[in-house]
């Protein structure tokens, strides 16, 4: 700061906007989550192609009769087990995804639809606004982007043993970090959307391709559903991260922005 | 150390506090505030869809060969009551669909009368609110024509659905009663049709014998079954619950495009 000639810019290590879109979107994703499990109580089968072949879904959660009472099932392809008090009968009843886990916690699909449909608006305003932004600034060029010698193979070696005896450098994205955030940012989250949109029959007549895209739209209603799965396994596996690499300094730098990020070495490259 | 007890005591804090979060989690829901501003949300994505997708566009039509052999019925299976079941016993040759309402000539047609007025076949998939879809053949009079036929006074914006169906037997007076409405926007659509056959046979009983309504580019409850009469209104709000039909009036969509 007090060199006269080149005052040094101090750039949060997360920008607000960052900040505020992270906050936003980790709310709406478990409200989405809950909800979307809620309507997936409705009819808790899932099938690929146009129809529903109600003999033969691909995954389905079913209680059926065990000795005395009831016992809950889960099925996927020919695999069948019994996941009693999770999956298919919980607390005494026949339902998908036990209470704990769906908004209401009592059935309700029409209240589920609601919270649904209205969080799914504030997801796509909340991730237009961080597209914007991290166009506009330069952040997924700068802090997204990996650099090329990030993605030698060696390098990558290199990092996944480090994340493996779980060292993290810090500061800075490491390249493995900023291969899976692109993959959520730009993959993952518009699938999200569009298999979403796969399922609206009104956007369905006038543009079919949103479900042929998929192969029809009970395709779209799984792929939906598998795409829920993979942001549920990331957001466990980034929280894992953040305990191992210092959670207090990380919580803090996406809540007050941190301080400015170490110069990186070979950023000329 | 006393690591496990204390282990023992911070999951138990932990689940109590999962507990009283999910009980608030359905107290929020429960909020009459809180639904109505979710409730909001639906505004948004009908005028979305409105505005951006063509209001003439076609559902996707398909082939003989997707139609689903296992399409499900579901809502009333068979209408209670004497009246209805004199209607089957005839083959309903006394029923007769009433149109009338804000129109200029009330008509009131036979099966016979129907199958004579402009039809429409269709090959389209027909999607539950609850996730499943079904691909069926539909053959019906087209709705735009009868509406023509009765000619619309100008202040009409919704036309309603009276059907013959009870489906909540606890609920008082017409509020139990099977309904559906539709703006003009649907009801001239040229896929919107009153359905007399299903897959080439007669309605089915458990489908909505004699007459069932198509929107293509709705959910399933939009599609009422056991149509007897329509209505052409300036407001749907004095009928039953208020809010445009029988799952309406409990909590569903009116919009049901998506």
């Amino acid at each position: 700061m007090d060199d006269p000639i080149k005052p040094a810019r101090t750039r949060p290590r997360h920008s607000l906007l960052v900040r505020l879109t992270h906050w936003v979107n980790a709310l709406v994703l478990l409200v989405l989550l809950g909800s979307g499990l809620q309507i997936f109580n409705a009819h808790p089968a899932l099938y690929w192609g146009h129809a529903s072949t109600f003999a033969e879904p691909w995954v389905a959660m079913t209680a059926e009769p065990k000795g005395p009472g009831l016992a809950g099932y889960t099925q996927v392809g020919g695999l069948k087990v019994e996941t009693t008090g999770l999956l298919g009968l919980s607390d005494g009843e026949r339902r998908g995804f036990p209470a704990w886990a769906t908004l209401p916690g009592y059935r309700s699909l029409a209240e589920g639809r609601r919270w649904h449909f209205f969080f799914a608006w504030l997801f796509v305003f909340n991730g237009l606004a961080y597209l914007a932004w991290g166009l506009a600034s330069g952040h997924f060029r700068r802090d997204l982007a990996p650099r090329r010698a990030e993605l030698s193979p060696g390098h990558l070696g290199r990092e996944i043993r480090d994340h493996l005896a779980l060292r993290f450098p810090h500061g800075r994205y490491n390249a493995l970090q900023k291969l899976v955030y692109l993959a959520v940012i730009f993959g993952l989250l518009p699938l999200m959307v569009l298999s979403g949109l796969g399922m609206s029959p009104g956007v369905n007549a006038a543009w079919p391709w949103t479900f042929e895209l998929f192969g029809g739209r009970q395709s779209a209603r799984t792929i939906h559903f598998l795409s829920a799965l993979a942001i549920v396994t990331f957001v466990l596996v980034h929280i894992a991260m953040v305990l191992a690499s210092g959670p207090l300094r990380q919580l803090r730098a996406m809540i007050t922005g941190g301080e400015t990020p170490p110069p990186v070495p070979g950023a000329h490259l | 150390m006393t690591s496990i007890p204390r282990r023992g005591l911070l999951a138990g804090a932990g689940s109590a506090l999962l507990g009283l979060t999910l009980a608030g989690c359905d107290q929020v829901s429960r909020n009459a505030g809180v639904r109505a501003t979710l409730a909001r949300a639906e505004g948004l994505t009908m005028a979305a869809q409105r505005l951006i997708l063509s209001r003439t566009a076609l559902a996707r039509e398909f082939t003989p060969a997707d139609i689903s052999p296992d399409f499900r019925a579901n809502g009333s299976l068979r209408p209670a009551g004497a009246a209805y079941q004199t209607l089957v016993a005839s083959n309903f040759a006394d029923w007769r669909l009433e149109i009338g309402g804000l129109v200029e000539r009330p008509l009131s047609l036979s099966l016979e009368d129907l199958r004579a007025r402009p039809a429409r076949t269709q090959i389209t998939r027909h999607d539950c609110v609850e996730g499943w879809s079904s691909i069926g053949q539909w053959t019906g009079a087209r709705l735009s024509a009868l509406l023509e036929e009765a000619v619309l006074k100008p202040e009409a914006r919704y036309i309603v659905f009276h059907c013959a169906d009870r489906l909540d037997a606890f609920a008082e007076g017409d509020r139990g009663l099977y309904y559906e409405s539709i703006d003009l926007v649907d009801a001239f659509h040229e896929q919107t049709i009153l359905a007399y056959e299903m897959n080439g046979a007669d309605l089915p009983v458990k489908h909505g014998a004699p007459l069932r309504l198509r929107v293509e580019r709705q959910l399933g409850y939009k599609h009422a079954k056991y149509v007897m009469r329509i209505e052409a209104v300036e407001s749907f709000a004095h009928i039953a619950g208020g809010r445009g039909g029988f799952w309406e009036d409990r909590g569903y969509e009116w919009y049901a495009g998506i």
